[in-house]
């Protein structure tokens, strides 16, 4: 038994060395890769990936997937980005910059609602439905903004200036926002009730009900968080990049954000996952997408990598449980 | 031991009764459980005491009847319902949250707080402690609940049945897969409870486990309450008498078969943790029966005889050959054929036609040049309801309108057409009315006339008396006798069938 | 042999059977052709050109790659698993088949090498999704990020040509037929008829409604998913191949966000999500409803976006509806 937490244990453990690991080999070659410089670099990359992924880890924890995250994480952007835009045009006053903020978490968090009504009004299984409204909620964000882009002179400067610096040692605050978005999810998960039960539906979800947990209503909630936080992460989008744009905004976003999920350990039978594994997923993938282009090796075999990092992950999600299973099947014979 | 006469009861059932699909598996029973007594629940499969006891913890509904607790009556619709009330079920198989801790498999969703208020960590590992130690239980309350022993799951789900201070605490069958020192331990904690004034519904098998803790026994038999007593009061045999002691009608007997050459041999199966150095073998023309309790493994022989899961080691020969079978599809090559126990899981295809559900196990007869033949289709499945009496409106129909005997003799029709030298019947008649089953036992009969070598599994007594021209018994994973039918009476198999104790020291109060 | 008759009343055992066209009318196909005929009619509104044949079957050229795959694709569902990995799939074979003959690689080679990375790739799935029994619909994902990923790698931001000859098989007529439709039309009458009738067909069906009781029965179920699994991979590269023929050359997005579209026909169609339903004839027409769809709202002059929005909102309402009609008669 002490050897199966012996499992749990490594798993974060494992995740670190391999980033040290990794941040040598690419040091060993490339030494630029081992300065503060490039931590910054790296950081950057990981914001609005570790925001989704804080979301996507509650999805899959209650043992469902959300693929809409892309979508939703555009439209909420879209929305943002138009009344900044017509601000003044239709209510005839500028919006504060940081209205974008409030405005695109809830506007994520009501298409989030959308994917978690559809789910368990009508018993469908998550990863058809996102499949669907990942198509359904791009296609609003053209409608919304009429096919054009939102350009940078319309995103409000002290919003771009949140993904610049901060007067804490000039780290951005986006950084800040994403590490502070990862211990409210930890504390979500660990040290609330509803938090609590997110884990024990995706750990037995035949087992829930009987057990009085409102299975329908802990489903809405995950998959609004899961809304809301891909619309946070939209209005970092703006404040990073500077624009908005219809059908590049978001897109790929899901599966960069599962892979951080999966390698950081949560098991895709639901249950099992921690935010610190998460983050140290994210951080693997910031690390290893900052050393592609400093080894030469082009950009575009970000999403190949990320593709075998997902099937890496799950081999060995389940030999490691078949081994704890096959360990535990010969201690009882 | 409290005076039966003197206290009021804290559950009483009146009239209970439930039906199953058109099978009545409980019929009219009364039974007071008072404070303060270890209560024991004795029967065969299938006698009722189990859907009796899920009845009262809120796993199902009664049909028929009324439930009281302290005098007031009560609808006990859910578990979740049953825990507010202070009922509690441990199932053998205990349910938790296996990626929770075990801290935290004991509180949660009961707690009435809100979604976001604070997890008291501390104050849940402190009274987790509580109540491990309470119990007399060393159980690492923080690890995962995955991965702990059968004991200790139970153990955890009667410190929740505590945690929620549950008056009634109702015990499925708790001692199969325990070693005797964590029986022992058990035993401790039941009495300790009963001592503060709760009360204990042990469901067993094991005489002398129930002889050594019960205050009171209740008997059931074929869905019915046959005797409650003090268990003092009644002697072993009166015990095994109550619970199988019925004029055991004669449906049939066996229709005289020659018998033949062995068929099927098997030797020194073992599947490590399952059953093991399981030996016997199956002449042609005769019917051999495997008696046993539910767990004994006698599936998990079948299964691994047919090569759904193979066992580990062990050979089997089929008419003198050794043979290897490591897939189903090789077996029905063989000339075996495997009837299971649960047909909705493993039998029908239930949206499918009764037709295509028959003819599944022979694609070669099917469909000779590679397409399907509905004609061959249509004439195999008439010639089924013809000779298997199939009641039905149409072939065409999905096969899961009709009802349990139809659908288990299309199951039998199925295995009919591969012509099998050896056929293995797991539980046949289970839920099926009593004329069918008759039909059925002719059935049977009549393939062994025609030379099969026929295995038969069953938990029903009567039956395998009926029917079998020896009787082996499995307890426990082992092969714990071989009563030929001379010499087998209910008594005999049961006496194979329960569990002894490996120790000669009782467990003593 | 005997017959006992039993005690239990008559009523109990049996319930009525439907009446024979109530089965074959009220099936998810038949709102599928429906739908298709209002789709038709509703075009022909919008624009003149819909009921000219042979613009239905040129505009049919667009999507017959993908309404290829999504022939087999389906036999894939209602055997209870599902492939999102078969759109990258195409545009990977497609792009190691044009960057081989752009090596110099005589073109009939290069094909059997695009044909083999199908296959392969289809192994792949195969070998995780039931050698290592992982569930397939998060394999795929994985497959479908890597495969187009490679293609990406291989192919970069560029586009790789074909040789004149190789491009235009989609102006290839037959009786006035383009040849793409002909194939498509050809495969959906061939795995129609496996489907329906042949064992292996059967088998497929009988998988899907309840793997345990067909492994009981003697069923292969892991040879026969396998196989489709390797099924879907090969159709997938011809479909790339055929598309950069009809493109005229290579790009790595080729069939990007082609998974949907496919995942549309087979559920539009009438198949099961959860397996052990579906139909080639529903795929087959549900095809041909989406052609008119998409033709439709191009005629209309319907933006691109909106378009995403009725495909993406057509998913969600066809699987609703299926899983309705499926569950009322699952009981």
């Amino acid at each position: 038994m002490t050897t199966l937490r012996k499992i749990f244990l490594r798993r974060e453990a494992g995740i670190a060395v391999m980033i040290v690991l990794f941040c040598l080999a690419v040091g060993a070659v490339k030494p630029q890769f081992l300065t503060l410089d490039q931590l910054r670099i790296i950081l950057l990359l990981t914001p609005l990936i570790m925001i989704g992924a804080m979301g996507q880890m509650l999805v899959i924890v209650a043992r469902h997937v959300d693929l809409s995250i892309g979508s939703m994480l555009g439209v909420s952007a879209m929305v943002s980005g138009m009344l900044y835009r017509y601000d003044a045009t239709w209510f005839g006053v500028d919006l504060p910059w940081w209205s974008g903020i409030p405005i695109s978490i809830v506007v994520g968090a009501l298409l989030g609602l959308g994917n978690g009504l559809l789910i368990t009004l009508f018993r469908l299984p998550a990863i058809i439905v996102t499949l669907g409204t990942l198509s359904l909620y791009r296609g609003l964000t053209f409608i919304i903004s009429n096919a054009k882009q939102i350009d940078r002179q319309w995103i409000p400067s002290e919003l771009k200036g949140l993904a610049q610096t901060s007067p804490i040692m000039g780290i951005p605050w986006i950084i800040f926002i994403a590490f502070g978005v990862a211990l409210l999810t930890y504390f979500f998960a660990m040290h609330t009730r509803v938090g609590r039960q997110i884990f024990a539906l995706g750990s037995n979800p035949v087992a829930a009900p009987l057990r009085g947990i409102k299975v329908n209503q802990v489903t809405l909630l995950v998959f609004a968080i899961s809304g809301a936080l891909s619309g946070l992460a939209g209005i970092l989008y703006a404040s990073r990049w500077g624009f908005v744009n219809p059908s590049n905004t978001g897109s790929g976003f899901e599966f960069q954000v599962i892979a951080a999920v999966v390698i950081g350990g949560a098991s895709i039978n639901g249950g099992v996952g921690t935010v610190l594994g998460t983050v140290l997923g994210v951080l693997l993938l910031g690390c290893v997408s900052a050393a592609l282009p400093l080894l030469g090796i082009p950009g575009t075999s970000q999403a190949a990598i990320y593709g075998a990092v997902i099937l890496i992950a799950l081999v060995i999600d389940r030999s490691v449980r078949q081994q704890g299973i096959a360990s535990l099947k010969r201690a009882r014979a | 031991m409290t005076d039966t006469t003197a206290v009021a009861p804290l559950i009483s059932a009146r009239g209970i009764g439930k039906t199953f699909a058109t099978v009545d598996v409980l019929r009219d029973v009364d039974l007071d459980l008072l404070p303060g007594e270890i209560h024991a629940l004795l029967g065969e499969n299938g006698a009722g005491k189990s859907t009796f006891a899920k009845i009262l913890a809120g796993v199902h509904r009664p049909t028929r009847g009324s439930i009281t607790l302290n005098g007031k009556p009560v609808e006990v619709t859910s578990p979740v319902v049953a825990q507010k009330l202070g009922i509690t079920l441990i199932h053998q198989e205990p349910i938790s949250f296996p990626d929770l801790s075990v801290a935290e498999n004991l509180v949660i969703g009961a707690a009435e707080d809100g979604w976001f208020s604070r997890v008291p960590w501390a104050e849940m590992t402190r009274e987790a402690n509580r109540l491990m130690d309470l119990l007399g239980v060393r159980i690492d309350v923080t690890r995962p609940m995955r991965g702990l022993s059968i004991a200790d799951q139970q153990m955890v789900e009667i410190a929740r049945a505590l945690a929620s201070n549950s008056r009634l605490i109702i015990m499925d069958e708790p001692t199969a897969p325990l070693t005797p020192r964590e029986v022992e331990t058990l035993f401790a904690i039941a009495r300790k409870l009963r001592d503060e004034g709760r009360t204990i519904v042990f469901i067993s098998h094991r005489l002398e486990e129930v002889r050594a803790l019960c205050d009171r026994v209740t008997i059931f038999r074929d869905g019915n309450k046959i005797a409650t007593d003090t268990i003092g009061n009644l002697s072993d045999a009166d015990i095994i008498r109550l619970m199988i002691g019925r004029p055991v009608k004669e449906y049939m007997h066996k229709t005289g078969a020659t018998i033949g050459e062995v068929a099927l041999q098997v030797e020194g199966l073992t599947l490590p943790g399952v059953f093991s150095d399981i030996s016997f073998s199956v002449r042609k023309g005769e019917i051999v029966g495997l008696g046993g309790l539910v767990g004994a493994g006698r599936t998990d022989v079948a299964k691994a005889i047919f090569g759904v899961t193979p066992a580990a080691s062990g050979t089997v020969s089929i008419n003198g050959k050794r043979v290897s079978i490591t897939d189903p599809s090789q077996a029905i090559a063989l000339g075996l054929a495997f009837v299971p126990e649960d047909r909705a899981v493993a039998g029908i295809f239930r949206t499918l036609s009764v037709e295509q559900n028959i003819s599944v196990a022979v694609p070669k007869q099917l469909a000779p040049g590679g397409f399907i033949r509905r004609a061959v289709e249509r004439a195999m499945g008439e010639d089924a309801v013809r000779k298997l009496s199939i009641r039905l409106a149409s072939l065409r129909q999905p096969i899961g309108e009709l009802s349990g005997g139809n659908q288990q003799k299309a199951i039998l029709a199925r295995w009919l057409l591969t012509d099998p030298g050896v056929l293995i019947l797991d539980e046949p008649t289970r839920g099926i009315d009593i004329g069918v089953k008759a039909e059925f036992y002719s059935i049977i009969g009549e393939l062994a006339a025609q030379g099969r070598a026929i295995l038969l599994i069953s938990s029903e007594l009567p039956e395998l008396l009926a029917l079998c021209d020896r009787v082996l018994v499995m307890s426990e994973g082992r092969l714990t006798a071989d009563i030929p039918r001379a010499e087998a009476t209910q008594e005999a198999v049961m006496r194979a069938a329960v569990p002894r104790k490996s120790t000669t020291e009782g467990v003593a109060a | 042999m005997s017959t006992i008759k039993t005690a239990a009343p008559a009523q109990a055992d049996i319930s009525p059977v439907r009446p024979r066209w109530q089965t074959l009318l009220i099936r998810p196909e038949t709102m599928t052709f429906m739908l298709l005929v209002v789709g038709v009619f509703a075009g022909s509104l919008l624009s003149p050109f819909f009921l000219d044949l042979s613009y239905i079957l040129r505009s049919f050229t667009l999507y017959s790659e993908l309404a290829i795959v999504a022939l087999v694709l389906t036999m894939v569902i209602i055997a209870g698993e599902i492939d999102l990995s078969p759109a990258a799939n195409m545009a990977l074979s497609a792009c190691i088949f044009a960057w081989a003959q752009a090596s110099g690689v005589p073109i009939p080679l290069a094909i059997v090498i695009g044909l083999l990375s199908g296959l392969a790739m289809g192994a792949l799935n195969a070998f995780l999704v039931i050698g290592l029994q992982l569930p397939s619909i998060i394999v795929t994902i994985g497959t479908l990020t890597l495969f187009r990923g490679l293609a990406q790698v291989l192919a970069g931001d560029k586009s790789i040509r074909v040789p004149e000859w190789f491009i235009g098989v989609d102006k290839i007529m037959l009786a006035g037929v383009p040849l793409p439709v002909v194939l498509f039309i050809v495969l959906a009458i061939g795995l129609g008829i496996v489907l329906g009738g042949t064992i292996f067909g059967r088998n497929i069906y009988q998988i899907g409604t309840n793997e345990v009781a067909a492994r009981h029965a003697g069923i292969r179920s892991a040879r026969i998913k396998s196989t489709l699994f390797l099924l879907v991979g090969l159709v997938a590269s011809v479909a790339g191949i055929m598309t950069a023929s009809r493109l005229g050359s290579v790009r790595y997005d080729i069939a990007l966000g082609g998974e949907l579209q496919m995942v549309l026909m087979a559920m539009l169609g009438g198949t099961y999500i959860f397996g052990g339903r579906g139909t080639i004839l529903g795929t087959f027409l549900a095809a041909w409803l989406l052609v008119i769809v998409s033709t439709g709202m191009i005629v209309a002059n319907v933006l691109p976006a909106v378009q995403l929005v009725v495909l993406g909102g057509l998913l969600i309402v066809a699987i609703i509806a299926t899983n309705l009609i499926y569950s009322r008669t699952q009981r």
